[in-house]
């Protein structure tokens, strides 16, 4: 264990630094573009389920498959393992922002915009913030899924922990499987503990469980 | 004039129209009820008004200005608006809650405090409940700081739509009676959607009758009951309503009777015992010469005083109770069934005695009410409310 600390250790700080880079960009940019499209579709319903089965269509592609697809356009490296990921990362985030924005009571809508709210204050101050639970309950499931994909990014030379997996595989030895995996999960798991924090702070006092 | 509605008209797609060509004055205090069945365009009229619907054709005029050339944003922010389903913001405390219009308008937080421990003493409700959240408080309790947060910005006119529909009977009196006090107290004008016939007979004073998109009648509560325009209204007050509101709105003049038995204050005490003799009463009332009431002889005075050689005038009681011709049976018949008089003279504007009420009256005017409807004819005559039948 400890021998192998020493010969793999610097290896393996780079390659979780490179997985934790590849899916939180992902991630990211899936917040970024899924939560404004999902406000959008809030207030045209008509396309709304277009626009989410389209989504759900994307997700089915498999993730070897998609990787592949990226190459051509985005040739090898860390963008076109972004790019993908990212795309997996859109459906969970924006089909839990539409439902939690469409669960809001109706009636509170109604006053928000009866008191006198223009549209961008009824969302900042009324819709997301009663939606943040199940928004945030997306960005995490999101989340976990990236951080797992993010390994197969290691096939189209983006790097992270992928790369001792794969090498693990190729050479039968079961440590660099191990040295790739379990940093995996532990990845996911903490993540999904501070996402939980996060969710906690963001959802109002009120209407916490 | 505060607001006017002007031949509005809303249609949606397909022909289908909402609200066909009604047109309104509300003046400032007003407080204009719109009551209808289900579809028949009041809460669609309503909702025009602040433009959380546009019209298809047609003004609304707010102090002489077209509200469809305001930002209707800041519109709003001018009108206060209850709906039925309360609509407090779950995640705000009451305190941010009956203050989201002054913050929308920038309000500095110290003004907002103040309003806020102003709104909610206007409320009846515990200043404590500031720092609680909605669902710590019960439903009446909620929508009563729905109502005030329509107050928060002091908007002079108020929209409410069916603000009680959802409350049970106690609360919903109690609440009406906040917003009769609000309305009396601040002098507001309230806009009020409702399809309680009784809410809008307490509390408007002016009602207006839709159906179909079209305004049937407006009026006061008292002209509506007294004088339904059509079949639809009628049916709408209902007929029990009608038979139980004729005391409320049959005055004195029309129930008395019209020759009370009187002596002048002049005349000698033997003529006074004479006139009660025949007439078989222990009571006279005691006018002037133009028939002016000045008081009442009751027969124990009479027999006290019998030889002392006075006039009627000298031993009469003065302080005498009695109503106007005009006034409403309804409050005469409290007074002189809480007063305990057996009667009750009734005068005309010059204090000249016209009538008498006697309890006896009173009791068939309660005996018509309660059984009228088998005898409605006979009723009719009795109450001599003969402008029931409507042509006018």
């Amino acid at each position: 264990m400890i021998s192998f600390f020493q010969a793999n250790g610097a290896e393996l700080i780079l390659k979780i630094w490179q997985h934790i880079y590849l899916s939180f960009i992902s991630l990211g940019l899936g917040i970024i573009v899924a939560v404004p499209i999902a406000i959008g579709l809030t207030r045209a319903k008509k396309i709304a389920g277009f626009v989410i089965g389209l989504a759900s269509v994307l997700q089915t592609v498999p993730s070897m498959a998609l990787l592949a697809l990226m190459i051509p356009i985005f040739g090898i490296g860390s963008l076109p393992a972004i790019v993908a990921l990212f795309i997996y990362s859109l459906l969970p985030i924006l089909r839990n922002t539409y439902i939690g924005l469409n669960n809001v009571d109706p009636s509170v809508l109604d006053a928000a915009k009866g008191i006198g709210m223009s549209n961008m204050q009824s969302i900042i101050q009324v819709e997301l913030k009663l939606a943040a639970p199940v928004i945030m309950a997306g960005i995490r499931l999101s989340a976990t899924f990236v951080i797992a994909w993010a390994t197969l990014a290691s096939y189209i030379g983006a790097g992270g922990l992928g790369d001792f997996i794969f090498n693990g595989l190729n050479l039968y030895r079961s440590d660099l499987i191990l040295a790739g995996s379990v940093p995996v999960i532990l990845l996911a798991l903490i993540t999904d503990y501070i996402l939980g924090k996060i969710e906690y702070v963001l959802t109002p006092k009120s209407i916490r469980v | 004039m505060l607001l006017s509605l002007e031949h509005l008209h809303k249609e949606y797609p397909g022909h289908k129209v909402a609200v066909n060509d009604v047109s309104l004055d509300i003046e400032a205090g007003e407080f204009v009820c719109f009551i209808g069945t289900s579809g028949s365009g009041k809460t669609t009229v309503l909702r025009m008004i602040n433009r959380m619907l546009m019209q298809t054709s047609g003004t609304i005029l707010i102090n002489g200005e077209d509200t469809s050339k305001l930002d209707p944003v800041k519109l709003r922010r001018k009108l206060g608006y209850v709906i039925q389903n309360i609509g407090l913001m779950p995640h705000m405390t009451i305190r941010e809650n009956i203050t989201l219009v002054p913050k929308l308008l920038k309000w500095s937080q110290e003004k907002r405090n103040t309003k806020a421990v102003e709104l909610i003493k206007l409320a009846q409700l515990p200043e404590e409940f500031l720092d609680r959240y909605p669902s710590e408080l019960s439903g009446g309790q909620q929508q009563r700081i729905g109502v005030v947060r329509a107050f928060a910005a002091d908007q002079d006119i108020i929209l409410m739509d069916e603000p009680f529909g959802a409350l049970d009977p106690i609360t919903r009196e109690s609440l009406q009676d906040l917003v009769q006090d609000l309305q009396q107290r601040l002098g507001k004008t309230f806009i009020f959607v409702t399809h309680d016939m009784d809410e809008a007979l307490k509390l408007a004073t002016k009602v207006v009758i839709m159906d179909g998109g079209e305004v049937m009648q407006i009026d006061s509560p008292e002209n509506i009951l007294k004088h339904p325009a059509n079949d639809f209204v009628t049916n709408l007050i209902g007929e029990e309503r009608l038979i139980q509101a004729r005391p409320s709105v049959t005055s004195v003049g029309q129930i008395m009777l019209k020759s009370p038995i009187y002596i002048t204050q002049d005349q000698p005490l033997p003529v006074a015992l004479k006139t009660m003799h025949k007439s078989r009463v222990d009571t006279l009332l005691v006018t002037s010469d133009n028939r002016e009431l000045r008081g009442v002889l009751d027969i124990e005075t009479l027999n006290d005083e019998f030889n002392s050689g006075k006039t009627v005038g000298d031993i009469m009681d003065d302080k005498v109770f009695y109503v106007f011709e005009q006034s409403i049976v309804r409050d005469t018949v409290n007074r002189i069934l809480k007063l305990g008089y057996k009667n009750v003279p009734v005068v005309n504007k010059d204090r000249q005695l016209v009538g008498i009420v006697t309890r006896a009256t009173i009791v068939d005017m309660v005996y018509n009410a309660l059984w009228s409807q088998d005898e409605d004819a006979n009723d009719q005559t009795q109450i001599g409310n003969k402008e029931a039948d409507i042509d006018d």
